[in-house]
């Protein structure tokens, strides 16, 4: 599954996706974040968390797979470079505390990976790419209760596209994109896509 | 796939995925809390016509460990006593709404007549039929050997060097009573798919008719194989002699057995040392393996059972989850 097949998901089935073969945008495809916003956005959500923390002390990013996982990476060097200290990275599957296992093509499980120290009583960041339903992020928090006992969870999100069908919403927002739900919002990461991009196709 | 039937249902790439959500599996095995909401709500039924402790344990375990719920049936103790057919016990368990049914049955192709007959809805998973198959212990022998032997060689690495990988290359000896072993048979299969070289090794009275079809060689000597005859060798893997499944003399005497084809400290030494030394359990030991080989530091006995957990956990959740579940 590429991202495209996260775009394709029915509301309330927003997943993180496993690694696939960077796909081409399709010819309806309009570009609404390049590059150096997503730069942007990263350097401003570091500010947040930091201000937000007052300082980088018992911080933990946890990037739900596969492009959240990247996304805490570069939060983490923007951390370091501000502050100076290094903010233990993880990753957090989420796919086997989903409720949408029976209505969807079996699911690859990717990699959770808990920083040495684990979570109890740290404030756990978790990173997706799109906040849409909420329903990645509820699973994150039962994951997240598996683990341990963090002192508080914060979310940041590259995009929030609305359409929440939970309580749920980001403390750090790189890019508020009020979509249709006919549209598909696909993020490409460097380091997974080749470039970085999002963009948004569909809905016509 | 809808049932695992047979090492053969998987293709290199099945095979490979299967090890992969094994070794995320295990991961979460390390944690404090082991248990996984992702099963909730199905039923898992072991239904056992022959005794086993590894292998029913291993799936309660994993059904449980995955949060199914988990029905545990025994022949002995059961109806099946009074006569009942396969048909009547399947139907019974259509009606209690089994998602999975883990089947063990001392007759060959009892798991496929279940599977296809059309008496029951949900997976099947031959957990050993007779002297046909064993799929879920040939995964969790190429899981033991993928951590040991591909990537870091660490085991542990919840980073997984291994993963995707499969066992390109690798040599391994499967050693003593192929004749009655469903186990071996898996392995042949699955191994051969991963991509891995088999030297069957055995007396020939305990070698199947028809062999030369299986993709693999066969040897008589024991001494010869371990010396490197065939090359050198990464794994022996030891057989029990299935003395229930014997009703004439496969060979003269235990000892002569035991002198021949058993896997001693001398014959552990004459491996290369990265070999390990595996077993599918119970073994019968000094009989096909000495005690000193079986507790060595290279055997992988005890780490084979708790990677058959995380492997079953794989299988039941490729099994039971998906919308075509």
């Amino acid at each position: 599954m590429s991202s495209a097949q996260r775009a394709t998901d029915p509301p309330g089935t927003h997943s993180p996706s496993p690694v696939g073969s960077p796909a081409q945008p399709a010819a309806d495809a309009r570009s609404v974040l390049e590059a150096a916003e997503i730069s942007r956005a990263l350097s401003r959500i570091a500010h947040e968390v930091l201000e937000r923390n007052k300082g980088a002390g018992g911080l933990i990013l946890l990037g739900i797979p596969t492009r959240g996982v990247q996304l805490a990476r570069r939060l983490a060097r923007r951390l370091a470079e501000i502050e100076g200290t290094q903010v233990p990275v993880g990753a957090l599957d989420v796919t086997m505390h989903r409720d949408d296992l029976r209505r969807q093509p079996i699911r690859t499980i990717g990699a959770t990976d808990v920083p040495d120290g684990g979570i109890d009583d740290k404030v756990v960041v978790l990173v997706d790419d799109v906040l849409y339903s909420g329903r990645t992020i509820r699973a994150a928090l039962d994951a997240l209760s598996d683990l341990g006992r963090p002192r508080a969870v914060r979310l940041a999100v590259l995009v929030d596209r609305g359409h929440r069908e939970l309580p749920i919403r980001a403390d750090h927002v790189g890019k508020n994109l009020p979509t249709s739900q006919l549209e598909r919002v696909r993020v490409h990461l460097s380091e997974v896509d080749g470039d970085d991009s999002v963009w948004i196709e569909g809905g016509s | 796939m809808k049932h695992l039937l047979s090492a053969a249902d998987l293709d290199r790439d099945a095979a490979v995925s299967v090890l992969d959500v094994a070794e995320q599996m295990a991961a979460t095995q390390q944690r404090e809390i082991k248990k996984l909401p992702t099963l909730r709500g199905r039923t898992v039924v072991n239904l056992f016509y022959e005794d086993s402790t590894r292998t029913r344990i291993s799936f309660e375990a994993a059904a449980k460990r995955l949060s199914a719920d988990v029905i545990n049936f025994s022949a002995k103790g059961s109806s099946v006593s009074k006569g009942e057919s396969l048909k009547d016990t399947a139907l019974t368990l259509e009606a209690m709404g089994a998602d999975a049914v883990v089947v063990r049955h001392p007759v060959s192709g009892a798991p496929h007549r279940l599977a296809h007959a059309g008496w029951i809805r949900g997976a099947v998973i031959n957990a050993g039929d007779g002297t046909h198959e064993h799929p879920t212990q040939a995964l969790l022998d190429a899981f033991t050997l993928r951590r040991r032997l591909v990537g870091d060689g660490q085991g542990d690495s919840s980073l997984g060097s291994s993963l995707g990988q499969d066992l390109k290359g690798k040599r391994v000896a499967i050693v003593g009573d192929v004749l009655h072993s469903r186990v071996a048979r898996s392995n042949v299969l699955l191994l051969h798919t991963l991509g891995a070289e088999i030297v069957l090794v055995a007396p020939p009275t305990l070698l199947p008719v028809g062999i030369g079809s299986w993709p693999c060689s066969t040897s008589y000597d024991l001494d010869d194989v371990v010396g490197g005859g065939h090359g050198d060798l990464d794994a022996v893997m030891m057989l029990r002699v299935q003395q229930e499944r014997m009703n004439a003399a496969y060979f003269p005497s235990v000892r002569e057995y035991s002198r021949r084809y058993g896997l001693d400290a001398k014959r552990v030494a004459a491996l290369p040392d990265h070999a390990l030394v595996m077993h599918p359990g119970p073994m019968n030991r000094g009989l096909e393996i000495s005690a000193e080989a079986a507790d060595s530091a290279r055997s992988t006995i005890v780490e084979q059972v708790a990677n058959g957990v995380a492997v079953r956990m794989a299988t039941l959740y490729l099994l039971l989850s998906g919308e075509s579940a």
